[in-house]
């Protein structure tokens, strides 16, 4: 199946090239323009050589695997229809690129625009030939989000922005309707692939849920085609750069909800609300759109208008749903993708020549650039639909469609008069296009000197003009067959007869076309001067703007209501959300429990040991009195949190877990001495906040307390309860059993930690690293308060005593403890040494990477506590990020190095070594992860350490007035550096 | 024992609750060190207590699973422990931050009525 590799390729070559255009540099702009040249020419010629498979109404197909278990496949499909389009995005991407070669100043950042438009090309193609529709969707939501991208290119531009977002909420939105449309259809159809869908066309009309599955798709096909009411979009998306409007915002992708519309008519058309909805729609739009494009001043919003007055047409067709009507919107999608990009690019070049897209300062333009104005006249003329030309043609077409349609209905005359109005209309607006820019006095006063542009900038314009009269000359002979091929995959065997020629002889399309000429010139002729004078936009309708409709929903639904509801629901104090949360905890709590009969009677009890029971009397007394203590007692509720810690400590060594009471014990010394830190730069507070002893106070207090009763006791119950039961689980007797013979230690506890369960370890010391990282982050910022700025009361009193007392300043607090800083300083290497052997027996005997961390850490606390920052820091540098980030890679190589071997990540291996003289040495991985976890510890537990002990340092550095302006130096990368 | 324990437990969680619900950072920062006290007990006492036993096995024998005290919730508690003491590091250090800008130690980061 070449073909299928082609389509394959096709798909994924637009995609390859954005992926390396994103990696470029920004210098290479030319490179960018010829690799998205050369995809697009590849792109051209792969196309042309799958014709022949598709010729006839055959279909190409792929199919790659994706997500089997859910039947969904990559699958491809490539038929007549869908090669039209990709002829259209591909040629006209091509030229496109071309354009944009020139167009882009040196400025823009070519990467991101040739990433995005090599994107969008890809994404494209993949909506045109997906052969199933939940892929389809992928693609689909794909080009709104890369169009959001090219939209707003220009990011620095507020307009840009603005359009950008729009266009996305709508399509996406829209996107959003058509995925439950198209979900809907595949339950229906019992596939998601899209023949299976086409073919299930009678089930589907006939289906309860056809008019919901309906109004979704058209919703999606209607916002990204811009039909009325989401048309407001597209004017808004003009923010643009010029050949993204040209290739995106008239070629493309607005084309992909008309061509939804025509894929899924054998689905989902030929009823009656197919046919109301679609036309009446399709109308509307066909209308308003060149009723609007008349009165604007910008040619970029002009053409905008007329791009959706022009998709109008074509879902009026689709509405309208004949098999000519198919034919006719086949062809004007490719009649108008032609002329309209040649148009915008035109009107680009203009924009790029005389820097102003305003038709009321624009004039006269004849002059200066003869071959541009030449060839923009005869895009318009295509555009307004004069013979000779292919615009001429498809609008033939849809007159006689429309003068037919509904013959003897009520939609009778409104299809007729309102075809004949909207293209008077048009070829209104084409006409003021035309004259305004092109004719008139020579230009004045133009931001630039105009001047035709390079060749290359307008070659494209010349291609696709030059197409614009081949076609209209000889279409049969030209499109003919392609048109054929495209309809006949649509219509199947209904595919009418037509042809293809330009005179039918005088009939009533004619009259209609010569009628809509003259009426559009007669119309300009009476307007022209007004509209010039006229603000933007048409009278009375111009009041009634769509955007601005949608920027008032975007305030009121995702700002003003959500403000309104927080202000009723929210609070922005702690206070009370804490309590909601510890009242939900315990009411979901409560409710688990509410058959309390698990709490009757105690099974079994150990005996009990009266120290046991003095100690924790003790240890309630200080739990309560620390609790008492620490609004105005800090340093007496710090010592008594102490008392109930140790007696945490005591609980675990007298229930025999050695584990615990060592690593409690050194993470209670190092969680007191940092608290002990902490204290300086709390606010005093020696007497009673006023308002603790008023009415609201006493009551919320009350109420606490009664919540922290009510806690208290449940989990007293509850922990009563379980403990005097048998234990059932026996996940802790299979860790008992394999600890030794699996995991080659005898610690239990520390096997599960490092090998059983080490990838949960290794999560909890990335927790612990992250928080090491936010503590570095965040006091590289901050400042103590100024009030918390002078030298705490001690140390002045001291100095006060040195100079009464003729020493020098500072003499008291160097002497100061000097016995105990000597001890804490000799003991800096008996904690090392303490630190390595709980580290090493860990895997074996109490200890462990977590235990010796924190110790380790003790030891450079000491030295911290013993003497001045300054003095430790001249003599003992510690890099703690360096210390988590070796930590981190230890844990993670280590666990990756069984990766190696073939084993599931973090699979420990255990063995002994023979060493000479010491013999066998138990040599296990776990213990290299338990290195990691050590290290990270360290680094994690001192630079909380060093993060608060630099307080001090930057107070006394810290100059009184310029600290507001001045960023602060980050103090503790400066530790890190030097 | 087990009735001492289960108070203690109660008194340590009363305690911690309490001091989570006041208004000074402080407070809630010795609150939460209380709560993870009782807590941590709470998960340790889940494996029954167990007087002069240990979670060390012996080199290559038979384990009888019965013998020896629950390493599962050891291992839970030995992570908390350290979970417990990391965010209290972090609440000091954003406590003190907060401290520094907002020039108050209220946990809502301005004074009442203000």
């Amino acid at each position: 199946m070449i073909q299928g590799d082609l389509l394959l390729i096709l798909l994924a070559l637009p995609f390859a090239g954005s992926l390396i255009a994103a990696v470029s540099p920004t210098n290479v702009r030319h490179a960018e323009a010829w690799l998205s040249g050369i995809v697009a020419v590849t792109g051209l010629g792969i196309t042309a050589a799958l014709y022949p498979s598709v010729a006839g109404g055959g279909a190409v197909h792929a199919r790659l695997e994706w997500l089997p278990a859910y039947g969904l496949d990559l699958s491809l499909r490539l038929d007549g229809f869908a090669w039209i389009f990709l002829t259209l995005i591909m040629g006209i991407g091509l030229l496109v690129v071309l354009y944009a070669r020139y167009y882009l100043s040196p400025n823009d950042p070519a990467p991101r625009f040739y990433c995005g438009l090599l994107a969008f090309m890809g994404a494209m193609t993949g909506i045109v030939i997906s052969g199933n529709v939940i892929l389809l969707i992928v693609f689909w939501e794909l080009t709104s989000i890369f169009s959001f991208l090219l939209i707003g290119y220009w990011h620095q531009n507020t307009a840009a922005r603005d359009g950008a977002r729009m266009a996305l909420i709508v399509t996406g939105a829209g996107g959003l309707c058509l995925l439950g449309g198209m979900l809907l259809l595949g339950q229906i159809a019992g596939s998601y692939e899209l023949e299976a869908i086409l073919q299930a066309g009678e089930r589907i009309r006939q289906h309860e849920l056809y008019l919901p599955i309906l109004v979704l798709v058209l919703i999606g096909a209607f916002a990204k085609s811009a039909q009325f009411p989401f048309h407001f979009w597209l004017p808004n998306a003009m923010a643009a750069p010029t050949p993204v409007s040209a290739y995106l915002h008239s070629a493309t992708m607005v084309k992909a909800g008309v061509f939804l519309l025509l894929r899924f008519w054998p689905a989902l058309g030929g009823t009656d609300a197919w046919f109301w909805i679609v036309t009446s729609a399709g109308m509307t739009t066909f209308l308003l759109g060149a009723f609007f494009a008349l009165f604007q001043h910008d040619l970029k919003g002009l053409l905008a208008y007329s791009t959706i007055s022009h998709l109008g047409l074509i879902t009026a067709l689709a509405g309208l749903g004949t098999p000519l009507a198919i034919v006719a919107a086949i062809f004007h999608i490719m009649n108008h993708a032609v002329f309209k990009a040649s148009l915008f690019m035109a009107a680009g070049i203009i924009d790029h020549e005389t820097g102003t897209r305003d038709m009321r300062r624009l004039s006269g333009l004849r002059g200066p650039m003869p071959i541009t104005a030449t060839l923009a006249i005869v895009a318009s003329a295509a555009m307004a639909g004069v013979p000779l030309l292919n615009g001429f043609l498809s609008k033939e077409m849809f007159f006689a469609e429309a003068f037919e349609a509904g013959k003897g209905s009520l939609l009778d005359p409104v299809t007729t008069w309102g075809a004949l109005i909207a293209s008077s209309l048009s070829v209104a607006y084409s006409l003021r296009f035309i004259h305004q820019v092109f004719f008139g006095p020579p230009p004045a006063d133009l931001p630039r000197e105009p001047h035709e542009p390079a060749h290359w900038m307008r070659f494209p314009v010349e291609i696709l003009v030059v197409t614009c009269l081949v076609v209209g000359i000889v279409p049969a002979a030209t499109v003919g067959p392609y048109l054929r091929t495209a309809a006949q995959s649509v219509l199947g065997p209904a595919t009418p007869a037509y042809s293809l020629t330009l005179w039918h002889g005088i009939n009533a399309p004619l009259v209609m076309s010569v009628a809509a000429l003259g009426l559009g010139s007669l119309l300009y002729a009476l307007l022209a001067r007004r509209l010039s004078r006229g603000p933007e936009g048409p009278p009375l309708l111009r009041l009634l703007k769509g955007q601005r409709i949608f920027e008032r929903s975007l305030v009121v639904f995702w700002w003003r209501w959500p403000r309104a509801l927080y202000s009723l629901l929210g609070t922005e104090r702690l206070q009370p959300q804490l309590r909601i949360l510890v009242l939900l905890a315990l009411a979901s709590l409560a409710w688990q429990a509410r058959d309390a009969a698990f709490l009757d009677g105690a099974l079994w009890v150990t005996e009990l040991d009266p120290v046991f029971a003095i100690a924790w009397v003790i240890g309630a007394v200080c739990a309560i009195g620390a609790a008492w203590q620490a609004k105005y007692h800090r340093f007496a509720a710090l010592t008594l949190l102490g008392g109930a810690g140790v007696l945490t400590c005591v609980t675990f060594v007298w229930f025999s877990a050695a584990d615990l009471a060592v690593t409690q014990l050194v993470v209670e010394i190092v969680t007191t001495v940092l608290l002990l830190l902490g204290l300086r730069w709390l606010p005093k507070r020696s007497q009673a906040i006023a308002a603790d002893v008023e009415l609201p106070a006493r009551v919320r207090r009350t109420i606490d307390l009664m919540i922290a009763v009510v806690c208290g006791a449940g989990i007293a119950a509850i922990a009563h309860a379980v403990m005097t039961r048998p234990q059932v689980s026996a996940t802790g007797a299979y860790f008992l059993e394999n600890a030794y013979s699996e995991g080659g230690g005898t610690n239990a506890v520390n096997v599960i930690l490092v090998d059983f369960r080490a990838f949960d370890t290794f999560g909890e010391i990335t927790v612990l690293g992250i928080v090491g990282l936010t503590v570095f982050a965040l006091l590289r910022r901050f400042r103590p308060a100024r009030e918390s700025m002078d030298a705490p009361m001690q140390q002045r009193i001291q100095s006060e005593a040195d100079a009464s007392s003729g020493r020098d300043l500072g003499d008291t607090v160097q002497d100061y403890l000097r016995v105990p800083s000597v001890v804490m300083q000799w003991m800096f290497p008996a904690i090392i040494t303490l630190s390595a052997y709980l580290l090493l027996r860990g895997h074996d005997l109490p200890g462990g990477g977590f235990a010796a961390g924190v110790a380790l850490a003790i030891g450079f606390l000491l030295q911290y506590l013993a003497a001045d920052a300054r003095w430790v820091e001249a003599r003992l540098r510690v890099l703690p990020v360096r210390w988590m980030g070796a930590g981190l890679l230890t844990a993670a190589a280590t666990g990756a190095g069984a990766l190696l071997f073939g084993y599931p990540f973090l699979t420990a291996s255990a063995r002994y070594v023979s060493l000479p003289v010491i013999g066998d040495v138990p040599v296990a991985t776990a213990l290299l992860f338990d290195l990691g976890v050590f290290s990270l510890v360290v680094g994690a537990t001192i630079v909380v350490l060093i993060a608060l002990a630099h307080q001090s340092l930057r107070g006394r550095t810290r100059a009184p007035e310029a600290e507001e302006a001045e960023p602060a130096p980050p103090p503790v990368a400066a530790l890190e550096e030097g | 024992m087990e009735l001492v324990l289960s108070l203690a437990i109660g008194v340590l969680v009363a305690s911690g609750v309490w001091l989570l619900l006041r208004p000074r950072t402080y407070q809630v920062i010795v609150g939460l060190a209380l709560l993870s006290y009782g807590v941590n007990l709470f998960i340790f006492s889940m494996g029954r207590l167990r007087v002069g036993g240990s979670s060390i096995v012996e080199k290559g024998a038979v384990v009888d699973p019965a013998a020896y005290l629950d390493p599962v919730p050891q291992a839970l508690v030995l992570t908390a422990i350290v979970i417990s003491f990391a965010t209290t590091a972090l609440f000091l250090v954003v406590l003190l931050a907060s401290r520094g800008f907002t020039g108050t130690d209220h946990v809502d980061g301005k004074e009442p009525g203000e």
